[in-house]
């Protein structure tokens, strides 16, 4: 098999703008669960509200589009009723860590054994562009007319402090590096959360000087500092530039988890 | 066979959960229900099932509807503030079609009100709290004998016609001891088998309900909260879709409106009548049974959504209906919508059930 | 006969408690009905706790107690809360140890805590010799059915303590 066949081909072609990189996750995803050999029947997709939860609707197996911010909660249901199914959920910054942060934290603290790929494209892209808590401090949105005057959250440290047992960053460009991340999160017993920077042209890209698509791929790219290379500056005293984000696997450990498959 | 009990309204609730192969319950706790959850929790890991306290309510009943797809017989417990949290997902549960159970232990509002004390303020939340049209079935106990049977009945309800149920109980039942036959097996009615390979929701049948596909079963099926088509695909701005969606949603209860309608009538020649559900019920009782009065009669509701309106038709001589309920007339509005005759409203709030005393000056308070 | 039954003390001495062994005593084991109910506040300890039971030979219609006949009396707080205005043909039992306020009503003084005390060295205890003395005064379960919803509700390994309690409210509570 291969990721292809995951997809439901008569819901095809999306609603996706040309440029989104979710759709590159998406590949990058199901590419990851396609080499962990699961059955289509085992396996539950579910999400909440926006851009990056029409995903479910896409894929070939049992999927729960729910509301707003509450995916985590539902999918929650869904793995403890049944440990034996393998559940994924797709969300984004403001359907998780805005409405839904509450659920967030508890689900990281629970540790409960699913993989949550958010597609972190720092604003509201399906509504037009609302400013969320992952946008950065004088970035324009709708909501943010003036550039955003509040900090944003990091959704990874969160979830570290939280208590998942794994968590990853990486961004659309970095597809390999992200593909094997997801995998070790499904692997991984327990809360597993990948956060994906990802370019949203329609929405964040044009108000933002990112006008070109690859405009702000490549600054994804080049503003990415790899954990290993940042832990070697702070050991060397030396200054991390405040406008590039950490990638990698920053997380992974034991600690007890539940609805662990049988 | 039945074995004799003492039990709290909210132990025969869990108890009668039990008994219907509940194994989910995911809540969140909150005065007066939480004896629901706590019972849940000593007793469900031990049958097998699975106990979760969540976040908050919004996420107990998430999870259980989350659980509802799994297979699961699932259900929350909660009181007024919990059950305006969990609003949004009553209305996914009814769109998506999940059959789940949700008990409400009513409690004096608005807001937090009187977290101890006993109201029926919810009758018309329950009805209409959650956005958009959609139908739901609600049932109301007033005996602890009655937690126990009508939890019972809300899940057979919720599998028969895949809605979310509710029970509708207050304070004073949920937290008052009494006597009680547990009888050592229940009726359970399943959920409608699928027909495999067919659209997940396509309706066939005349009574508008469509078989369960649940997840795990290979049917690959898609549950959204959008207006969707048979398929289970997103549709949201097909308008002729969307109508037909809706109607069928409202129509499969409310269609069904006499095969579920629950209640007694007592002296259907009577010229004055009560009608109440749950507490109040006790008190008319008492009236009717101190007055032994031929010319009083009574229409006690267990179902009181959706509305049974032709056991109103029951009264021919009725010159005036008597509704006490503890809220400000929620649901004595609902009758007078449905009869031509006077519809008094005897309103309690402040958390004490009617005495027998209230009731006997309403009626003999001139029309 | 129906009977309507007021415990009050203050939270912590098992006033809840109290009334629920007697509503056990008469439907699980004297083949009567009961209903029993309560006051909730918010304090967990403390503050006036008040909790009720109504038992009948038929079955109970409206549950509540609306003109108590027996009252069973444990703080002073309880006693002004909910005792003070006991109608003249009532009957009340009061930890005289505790109270100090005594009712227009037919009074009851038992030294309950003192004794529980004294006698068993635990006070926590005292609830059950009210019991024992309402039982002994009021007839409202018999002695066993009393004996046997204590021992269905008291902490296991307590039992010993408990029924020494309800024997020595019993002697405390027998009328002349």
């Amino acid at each position: 098999m291969s990721y292809d066949e995951w997809f439901r081909e008569d819901r095809l072609p999306h609603i996706y703008c040309a440029g989104c990189g979710n759709g590159t996750i998406i590949n990058c995803t199901l590419a990851a669960v396609d080499q962990m050999g699961w059955k289509k029947e085992d396996t539950v997709f579910v999400s909440g509200i926006g851009c990056s939860s029409r995903a479910p609707g896409y894929i070939l197996t049992d999927s729960l589009h729910t509301t707003h911010g509450r995916a985590l909660a539902f999918a929650t249901g869904v793995k403890m009723a049944k440990p034996a199914f393998n559940v994924v959920v797709f969300t984004g910054d403001g359907d998780m860590a805005a409405i839904g942060g509450n659920h967030f934290i508890h689900a990281c603290r629970r540790n409960i054994d699913m993989t949550v790929v958010c597609m972190n494209n720092q604003i509201y892209g399906m509504t037009g562009g609302q400013g969320s808590p992952t946008t950065p401090r004088g970035c324009l949105s709708s909501t943010t007319p003036f550039g955003c005057a509040e900090p944003p959250f990091d959704l990874c440290e969160l979830a570290t402090a939280a208590g998942a047992n794994y968590v990853a960053r990486w961004t659309s460009y970095h597809v390999k590096e992200l593909e094997k991340a997801v995998k070790v999160g499904l692997e991984t017993p327990g809360f597993s959360f990948i956060e994906v920077l990802v370019q949203c042209p329609t929405a964040f890209g044009r108000r933002n000087k990112f006008r070109q698509v690859m405009d702000h791929v490549e600054f994804l790219k080049s503003h990415s500092l790899l954990k290993a290379k940042r832990d070697r500056m702070l050991d060397n005293h030396e200054h991390v530039p405040e406008d590039m984000f950490v990638v990698g696997e920053l997380t992974k450990r034991n600690r007890p988890a539940i609805g662990v498959k049988p | 066979m039945t074995r004799l009990e003492f039990w709290q309204g909210n132990t025969a609730c869990a108890e009668g959960a039990l008994a219907a192969g509940c194994n989910f319950f995911g809540g969140y706790p909150i005065t007066p229900s939480t004896e629901v959850a706590e019972h849940m929790a000593a007793k469900l890991p031990k049958k097998g099932g699975v106990f979760i306290q969540m976040e908050d309510e919004i996420a107990g009943i998430a999870s259980i509807i989350g659980a509802s797809w799994t297979g699961a017989r699932s259900m929350t417990a909660t009181s007024g503030p919990g059950f305006s949290l969990m609003m949004e997902n009553i209305g996914f549960a009814a769109m998506t079609e999940t059959p789940c159970v949700v008990v409400n232990v009513q409690r004096g509002g608005p807001s937090t009100g009187q977290p101890t004390m006993s109201a029926q303020g919810d009758m018309m939340q329950v009805r209409f709290g959650s956005h958009g049209d959609y139908a739901v079935i609600a049932l109301c106990p007033a005996t602890v004998q009655e937690m126990f049977e009508l939890t019972v009945k809300a899940f057979n309800l919720a599998d028969k016609y895949r809605t979310p149920v509710f029970v509708m109980a207050d304070e004073t039942i949920g937290h008052m001891r009494e006597k009680i036959l547990v009888p050592d097996s229940v009726e359970k009615t399943g959920r409608k088998p699928f027909i495999s390979g067919t659209p997940p929701f396509r309706v066939t049948d005349p009574d508008l309900i469509p078989g369960f596909p649940a997840f795990g079963t290979g049917q690959h099926v898609h549950v959204t909260g959008l207006t969707h088509d048979e398929r289970g695909y997103p549709a949201a701005t097909n308008p002729k879709l969307h109508m037909a969606l809706v109607q069928r949603l409202v129509d499969k209860i409310e269609n069904a409106r006499d095969d579920m309608a629950d209640y007694d009538v007592v002296n259907p020649d009577a010229e004055q009548v009560f009608i109440a559900y749950g507490a109040p019920v006790r008190t008319v009782m008492q009236v009717m049974h101190d007055k032994k009065d031929n010319n009083v009669g009574f229409l006690r509701i267990r179902t009181v959504w959706p509305f049974p309106e032709k056991a109103l038709a029951k009264f021919k001589n009725a010159k005036r209906f008597l509704v006490p309920e503890m809220n400000l007339g929620q649901i004595a509005r609902e009758i007078q919508r449905h009869v031509k005759v006077p519809v008094v409203s005897i309103a309690k709030l402040g958390g004490e059930l009617h005495t027998p005393a209230d009731l006997v000056t309403a009626l003999e308070e001139k029309a | 006969m129906r009977h309507e039954i007021r415990f009050s003390g203050f939270g912590g001495q098992g006033i809840i408690l109290s009334a629920v062994i007697i509503g056990r005593a008469a439907v699980m084991y004297d083949n009567k009905f009961a209903a029993q109910t309560q006051v909730y506040g918010p304090e967990a300890r403390g503050g006036a706790s008040m909790s009720q039971v109504v038992i009948d030979d038929e079955q109970i219609l409206y549950p509540k107690v609306s003109i108590p006949g027996i009252y069973v009396i444990m703080s002073q707080e309880g006693f002004e809360k909910y005792g003070a205005s006991a109608q003249e043909s009532a009957v009340m039992l009061i930890d005289s140890t505790l109270v100090h306020s005594r009712p227009k009503c037919r009074c009851i003084e038992v030294p309950a805590t003192q004794q529980a005390k004294q006698t068993l060295k635990k006070d926590i205890v005292a609830n059950i010799v009210m019991l024992g003395a309402l039982v002994a005064a009021t007839h409202v379960v018999s002695e066993e059915s009393l004996k046997k919803a204590i021992l269905d509700s008291v902490p296991k390994g307590t039992e010993e303590l408990n029924l020494k309690a309800m024997q020595l409210g019993l002697e405390l509570g027998k009328q002349p």
